[in-house]
Formats: C-alpha cells, sequence, structure tokens
C-alpha cells in the first residue's frame, strides 16, 4: 500500500497507554513510520493509574523487564525515576509463607531474594514499626515513576519520529481484502499497513468490529497518595495486601483492595472511575504496615480501569486471520513489563514472532471455545447484575 | 413474576460488592457548611420533619488552617486556635442562625470536614445508598443521606508574587473568618489587594474592627466596585493605588513588614508598611465534593470559575443532590478577565521567579519551561530541550498533565494555593482562552486527612475478600508452569502476590 504521512502510517497503534507508546518507542527507533491514536491525552488511564511495580516473576517477559528497567532512563532519554530492588513486609505467618515460596520461584529463574529479620526490615524500611514479623527483600525488580514513564515513551517515540495524535478516538477498524487497512476517527480513515491495538479494556469492542473476540472485562481499583515523607532507603514497599511504592518526591502511593467490575466502556468521552471509601481500608493498612507513617496526611487518591482476560493473563498475539492486526492486553498487569511488551509488539509486527521470549501461551487461540457467559460464570459482573440476578 | 427463576451467578469474592455495608448513622438531610444558605436548607429540611444532620468544618484545627485549608489563612490566625474547644464556643456563638439549628432539632457537628461524598452511578454501583466521609482531626466515618445540599461557599483565588508563600500575605476569606467567626486575627495594618466590592467590604470590615488599613492597590486605572462603597473607603481615609501591582512582600522571621507595588507602565516603586497583605481579588467556589459525587461542572466567567451544573433551585443533575449559597457560584461580572489582568501584570512586573506552587516550589518559569522537579536533578538534554510550548503542540494545555511533569499543584494544600493561577498561566502559554485548560480535578479526601483519622475501623469483618490486586490465582502461575502438572499446585497454593 502506498501510504503517505497524510493518509496514514506504516504502522498505526490504537491506545497511547504504557503499551502502545512503548511499541511505537521500540517501532520508531527502528525506523519504522509509527502513529499512535489515543482517546485523550497520553498515559491517561490505567497507565499512569498504578504502582509502578517493575518485578512480574510470573512473566515470560520478565527477564527483558529486568534487563531493560536500569537501562530505560538512558535508552529513553528521560527520566522514569525507576530505582531498583523491592522489599516486601509480612505482617503474619500467613504472608510470610506466601512471601517465601516467592522467593523460592525467583531463585528457581536465577535472581536473589533475601529472607529480612524485622531489624533488618526496620533498618531499610524506617517507617515500618515493630507489627511485623519480617520481610523479602528481592535483589532485582524495583519500581518507576508511572506518570513520568508513559511521557518518557512518547517523547522518546516523537524523537524517533513517531507521531501521537491526542483526542482521537479510534471508532472502528475498516477492513478490505480481508486485512485492517485504517482506523475510523471523526477526521477520516487513517490508513495503516500493520495495526496494534492496544486500547486497553476498549480493545474487546474495537477487536469484535472485525470479527475477533477478544475477552476482556473491565474493573475499576483505586489508589491513595500521602504527603511527603523522608525519603527511606528502599523505597519499593509492598506487603500487608498493599502494592506501592515510596516515590522519589517521598510520597506514598499504595493501593490494594476490593475493585469494582464495570459494563463494557465507550470508545470516547470521559470515563467514570470516582474513588470510593475504600481508601478507608486502605489507609488502615498502610498505618499498620507503616505505622511511622501514621500521622501523614491523605492527600489524593485516584482510580484506574483495567481489563483482565479471563484467566488474568495477557494476550499478545498476531492472529493468522486478518494478519496484520496485533494484539495487546496485559490483563491488568502492564506497567512494569511495559519495556519488555514494546520489544515483544515490534517484533510481532516486524518479524511475525517474539525474538526474546517464548510467548506462544499467550496467544488469543486459548479461548477458542470460550463460554459466551464467561463474566457470568466467573462471577465477573456489575454489582447491579447480581441485584438483577437475585430470585424474586 | 414471569414465574422464571432466574440463575443467582457466583459474586467475585475479591470485588467490592458487599464490602461496603450501610453505614449506621443515616439522615434523610445532609447539610454541607452552615454559612447562610446552609443553615436555611437545614431548617427547612427540618420543618418538613426530616432528619437533617448539619456539618461545617469550622472551626479548622491550626494544623489545617497552617496548610491553607480551606482558605489562604497566611499564617495570620493568633494561638487561640489552637485551642480546639474554646474555638469550637467561640464559632457557634458567632455563626447567625446557628441557636435556631440547634432549636429546630438538627443535628450540628462543627469542626467537622466532609472528605468526600458518593452516589450510585456509573463505575460506582457498589454503594448500598448514597454516602459522606466524615472526619474530625483523628477520626473518620462514614454517613449515609437521603439527599444532600452542598452549602461550601467559596475559598479565596491566590495569585502569587515574591514573598507571597511568607507568613502575613492571606485570603479575603481567611480574613472574614479570622475577623468574625474565629476571633482570632494576629494583623494590625493590612494592605488589601483589589477594588472590587469585595476588596472594598474587605477593607470596610477591617476597619470596623479596628485594623488599620494601609492601602488598597488596583491593577486597573480606576477603582473597579460601587461607587458609594468606593466613596465609603476613601470616606474613611483610605487610599486606593490604582495602577499598580505588588512587586514583593518584604518580610522578617514574623513575616510580612511591608508591601513594594510597581505601576503596571513602569516607574518608581512605592514601599507601604503593613504587616498583612490581604488577597482580595475574587472569590473561588468550593466544588470539591460536587467533583467526588462526579456532578457536571462548567465555566462560568461571572460567577467565579468552575461552578457546578444546576437549575435556579440549586437541583443538580443528580437527584439527590442540590446546591445553595456560593459554592454554587459568586458574582462577579467580567471577573474571569479582571484576574487575567491581574496575573499577567503580575508576570510582567514579577516575571517568572514567584513560586506558582508552594507547596512544591514550582515558579512560574518551571511551568512554562516544562522544568523536572528539582528532587530529580540536572535535566538530560532531551528533557532540557522540552517546554510548555511543545507539549502543548501536541495537544490543548491540562492542568493534571502538567501537575505530574511538574509536581506542580500535588502537595498538601491539594492546589488550593495555585489551581487558578497555574490554570492562567497555561491559557497564557497557550496564547489562548483559559476555557480550553482542561480542570484538574478534585479527589477524595478533599481534605489533607492523617492516615490514622482515615483508617478504617480495625475489625476482621471488614477486611474479607481482600486481595493486594484482582485475587485471580491463575494470572501468578510461573509461565514455564502453564499447561503443566505443576500449575495445578499453583492454584490449589493460591500462590499470588
Amino acid at each position: 500500500m502506498n501510504l503517505t504521512r497524510e493518509s496514514g502510517a506504516a504502522v498505526v497503534i490504537i491506545g497511547a497507554g504504557v503499551t502502545g507508546l512503548s511499541a511505537a518507542w521500540w517501532l520508531a527507533r527502528d525506523g519504522v513510520d509509527v502513529l499512535v491514536l489515543d482517546k485523550g491525552v497520553i498515559g491517561y488511564e490505567a497507565s499512569s493509574r498504578n504502582g509502578g511495580g517493575a518485578t512480574h516473576y510470573q512473566s515470560p517477559l520478565f527477564h527483558e523487564e529486568q534487563r531493560l528497567w536500569p537501562l530505560m532512563d538512558e535508552l529513553l532519554g528521560y527520566p522514569t525515576e525507576h530505582r531498583p530492588e523491592r522489599i516486601v513486609i509480612a505482617m503474619n505467618e500467613a504472608q510470610m509463607a506466601r512471601y517465601k515460596r516467592m522467593q523460592g520461584i525467583l531463585a528457581g529463574l536465577g535472581y536473589r531474594a533475601d529472607l529480612l529479620d524485622p531489624q533488618q526490615v526496620r533498618d531499610a524500611v524506617p517507617l515500618a514499626g515493630d507489627r511485623h514479623i519480617g520481610g523479602v527483600h528481592i535483589r532485582t525488580g524495583g519500581q518507576a515513576n508511572p506518570q513520568r514513564t508513559v511521557q518518557a515513551y512518547a517523547w522518546a517515540a516523537q524523537d524517533h519520529g513517531a507521531r501521537i495524535m491526542q483526542h482521537t478516538p479510534a471508532l472502528g477498524i475498516e477492513m478490505a481484502h480481508g486485512r485492517a487497512v485504517g482506523v475510523r476517527t471523526r477526521n477520516g480513515v487513517i490508513g495503516c499497513d500493520q495495526l496494534i491495538v492496544a486500547a486497553g479494556p476498549q480493545s474487546g469492542t474495537l477487536l469484535r468490529g472485525i470479527g475477533i473476540d477478544l475477552p476482556v472485562a473491565p474493573a475499576r481499583a483505586e489508589m491513595i497518595v500521602t504527603e511527603a515523607l523522608p525519603l527511606m532507603p528502599c523505597g519499593g514497599v509492598d506487603g500487608n495486601g498493599l502494592y506501592g511504592r515510596q516515590t522519589l518526591r517521598g510520597n506514598l502511593a499504595y493501593g490494594g483492595g476490593w475493585h469494582e467490575w464495570m459494563d463494557e466502556l465507550p470508545l470516547h468521552g470521559a470515563l467514570p472511575r470516582p474513588s470510593t471509601p475504600v481508601l478507608q481500608h486502605i489507609a488502615l493498612r498502610i498505618a499498620q504496615m507503616l505505622p511511622k507513617a501514621a500521622h501523614a496526611r491523605m492527600i489524593r487518591s485516584w482510580a484506574g480501569i483495567v481489563e483482565n482476560t479471563p484467566d488474568g493473563r495477557p494476550v499478545l498475539d498476531r492472529p493468522a486471520n486478518p494478519g496484520n492486526v496485533t494484539i495487546a492486553t496485559m490483563s491488568s498487569v502492564g506497567f512494569g513489563l511495559s519495556p519488555a511488551t514494546g520489544h515483544a509488539l515490534r517484533d510481532l509486527v516486524v518479524d511475525g514472532r517474539c525474538s526474546f521470549a517464548d510467548i506462544d501461551k499467550l496467544s488469543l487461540r486459548r479461548f477458542d471455545g470460550l463460554d459466551p457467559d464467561w463474566r457470568r460464570i466467573q462471577g465477573w459482573v456489575t454489582p447491579a447484575t447480581h441485584q438483577a440476578s437475585v430470585p424474586a | 413474576m414471569d414465574g422464571v427463576t432466574r440463575q443467582a451467578y457466583p459474586v467475585d469474592p475479591k470485588s467490592a460488592v458487599g464490602k461496603l455495608p450501610r453505614p449506621a448513622q443515616f439522615v434523610d438531610v445532609l447539610v454541607v457548611g452552615a454559612g447562610p444558605a446552609g443553615i436555611a436548607a437545614a431548617l427547612a429540611a427540618a420543618g418538613e420533619g426530616r432528619s437533617v444532620m448539619l456539618v461545617d468544618e469550622h472551626p479548622v484545627s491550626a494544623a489545617m488552617a497552617g496548610l491553607d485549608v480551606p482558605y489562604l489563612f497566611g499564617g495570620r490566625a493568633t494561638p487561640a486556635l489552637g485551642n480546639q474547644a474554646r474555638m469550637i464556643e467561640q464559632i457557634a456563638g458567632a455563626m447567625p442562625g446557628l441557636d435556631d439549628a440547634f432549636e429546630a432539632g438538627i443535628e450540628v457537628a462543627l469542626n467537622t470536614s466532609i472528605w468526600g461524598m458518593w452516589v450510585a452511578g456509573p463505575g460506582l454501583q457498589v454503594l448500598p445508598c448514597a454516602v459522606a466521609g466524615l472526619a474530625t482531626e483523628d477520626r473518620s466515618w462514614l454517613c449515609g443521606f437521603g439527599r444532600a445540599v452542598i452549602a461550601t461557599g467559596a475559598r479565596d483565588l491566590v495569585l502569587s508574587f515574591a514573598g507571597s508563600d511568607q507568613p502575613g500575605v492571606l485570603g479575603a476569606q481567611a480574613l472574614h473568618a479570622l475577623l468574625t467567626r474565629y476571633d482570632a486575627f494576629a494583623g494590625r495594618v493590612v494592605s488589601i489587594l483589589g477594588s472590587g466590592r469585595l476588596a472594598l467590604e474587605t477593607a470596610l470590615r477591617a476597619l470596623d474592627k479596628g485594623l488599620t488599613v494601609a492601602a488598597l492597590i488596583e491593577v486597573c486605572d480606576a477603582p473597579q466596585g460601587p461607587a458609594e462603597l468606593v466613596a465609603e473607603v476613601a470616606a474613611r481615609g483610605v487610599a486606593i493605588r490604582c495602577g499598580a501591582v505588588p512587586l514583593m512582600a518584604e518580610t522578617n522571621v514574623d513575616g510580612v513588614v511591608a508591601l513594594r507595588i510597581i505601576p503596571v507602565a513602569g516607574g518608581t516603586v512605592e514601599r507601604i508598611a503593613c504587616d498583612t497583605v490581604c488577597l482580595a481579588l475574587g472569590l473561588v467556589p468550593q466544588i470539591e465534593l460536587l467533583d467526588t459525587l462526579g456532578a457536571p461542572i462548567t465555566l462560568d466567567r461571572d460567577r467565579g470559575g468552575y461552578v457546578p451544573v444546576c437549575d435556579a433551585t440549586g437541583q443538580t443533575p443528580i437527584d439527590a443532590i442540590r446546591v445553595a449559597g456560593d459554592c454554587a457560584g459568586v458574582a462577579e461580572p467580567g471577573g474571569l478577565d479582571y484576574r487575567m489582568t491581574w496575573m499577567r501584570a503580575l508576570l510582567d512586573t514579577g516575571g517568572n521567579d514567584a513560586l506558582a506552587c508552594t507547596c512544591e516550589e514550582v515558579t512560574r518559569g518551571d511551568v512554562f519551561a516544562l522544568h523536572q522537579p528539582r528532587y530529580l536533578g540536572p535535566e538530560s538534554e532531551a528533557m532540557a530541550a522540552r517546554d510548555l510550548a511543545g507539549l502543548l503542540a501536541d495537544g490543548p494545555p491540562d492542568h493534571d498533565q502538567m501537575k505530574r511533569l511538574t509536581r506542580v499543584s500535588m502537595g498538601p494544600c491539594q492546589g488550593r494555593r495555585c489551581r487558578e493561577q497555574v490554570a492562567m498561566l497555561l491559557a497564557i502559554g497557550a496564547r489562548d482562552d483559559i476555557g480550553i485548560v482542561n480542570r484538574a480535578g478534585f479527589r477524595a479526601p478533599v481534605r489533607p486527612l492523617s492516615l490514622a483519622a482515615l483508617a478504617a475501623p480495625d475489625d476482621e469483618a471488614g477486611r474479607d475478600g481482600w486481595d493486594v490486586w484482582f485475587g485471580i490465582v491463575a494470572q501468578w502461575v510461573p509461565y514455564d508452569e502453564i499447561g503443566t502438572p505443576r500449575e495445578a499446585d499453583y492454584i490449589a497454593g493460591d500462590m499470588h502476590l
């Protein structure tokens, strides 16, 4: 196809979230003509509303995640606030047993994690008091600032020639002769040779329009932020049912707990994502885990909407039909893995297969034959659905 | 029904369903704010036989006042603020109409803030009823309500100049509260910025309370308020210095000792001795709770900026929510243009070095240059080449995006001291109207309360189904184990983060 920069791009990416932006950066630095569309501002949804953790042992992209994060500031040219290592604090034996098992999994993958006694925890995490029983110090992984990182990807991609169109919702995918040929927007069709659909919860809607069934269910989850506190030797601190970190500025940013499943989301317009009284429970758990921070003032909260697949695992796949559409959902765990995800997507688009890891088990085929009623069967439906389904 | 028994589907045990029970406390009508509008609404509801609770955050604690929440107190409250019991008595006696509320059997909660309100809606179906989060300085609780009247009033508009972050620079709302309700104002000689109705009334009130008003300073060529108020101020010997703006507040360890003003057209700097500088350039409707409710907000140039969408009775598009009083808008014809005139003059005379955000120490220049925060050290070459103008090439100015990149408006005052100024700077940077700036939203808690105060009661019952993330066990099975016989062990062992 003869696409000009006016009529489209060789690769169009729907969704300027952290996954789409990383893919754009990886493609652009390889000289590929790439254009990213977003319904709003870059990284505005869950990509910038998360804990910033970067330690995902369960993923086939884990090794690449660990290899890349220490390099990202230099590779991108913009700060991500990446900091290495994490500590997980156990408040009870059940939590400790779980974290010890995680230590074993990490060791099996070739990464070191040390058990800490309570005093060692306090040395590294001075805000921890004496209610915990110890912890695990993961000598890999780490954390970064999601809000700064999404912008870093966007700018770095632009520096390599990528184009980003904000406030341009994708309204549908145009097909011709069995291939995706463009993305429909309010300003007309933007042509493409290849398409990456990385639109988060809305990916399901967009793909259904071209006959691809990507099962995803959106849900809202929330986090809180405190005022800044003196920096601790280790900022990447989880535990007590919380995920999060002390930011480089000093704020505590934590989430965890109850989510609310939502109905399918609109392709454009502001999304309803209130934060709720659940923040009282997050506050309680932080005060338990970090009692010396109990005086800290909570100054913000936020909620993000993420999508989950039926097994909670990503779909990174370029199905044979139509052949030029690559699907990317990280199933609610996308930020930390994003440096590696972008690499995998670049490989799928350019080479047809991932060069550095086996990701076959993340293909869409695993959901062939899925019961169309899977959300109800798993209980992943809105609270109103439950109310409506109570027998009269 | 039709005789068909529908299937009851399983509930995701890690979801919020069933986790937020109906609060123990419930009132038919919750009124937020015990100013004249709030008291009138509470009395009307009580007259209809409803159970009513009237909540007011005043007297705020000394700590909250120190953060300039909700008004720009500017460090000019007396130590009396620290005596909470005495202050509650003082405030109760100084709020006209509060006696009537007590007599009508209304439950009145002073020194109690509301840090969030929610009604069921898109993305939040899980609430058993409309809910408000209440708090004192050391504890919080939830209260259900049938309907609510939000009468939270207005807060101070803050524009900065050199030294305006120092003790002694406060807002007209703070001065009003400290003089009339708290009886706890620590200053004696006041310079007032502005000459509109707000500034003139502030001057007359200060004079009535025995203060000295050194001068009013007005950016425009002539006084802006009603002629009779201008005449009254003049008759009491107070000069209005027109065509001038503050250049800097001169300070010592106690704060302001003088204000230096400079003619907008250029010329000689004049020094006005005073211990207090009062910003009286406009008022900002307090819409925080309407934001947590998801109520539609609109820009009204003649009513103080962003106001809730409502009809003549104050009814918002949310059935259970009505607004009353100044939080619905403060009549101020031409107000936004007037504020912008001040902003441009302060920029022209004071330059980029004045702080836009006191909490995070972000200057106006940092906003225009899109500087990364200082804790990140020197900027990379690529970062140094980025600025606001470049960002605006990619889309209209967005206050939330600026917060993320520069940390402006990200501190413990929750943006109260800088929000309006930053929006104006973004409009100036974009060479466009303020209406194009995407407003930064408010989120619970809309008061900066401690974790200890906000924490839910420490009971095991409330923790059922708590999980660090979604609790999808399959999500955390190591990739290599997927599809092997060992996968079942991971699932059965509930191994996940």
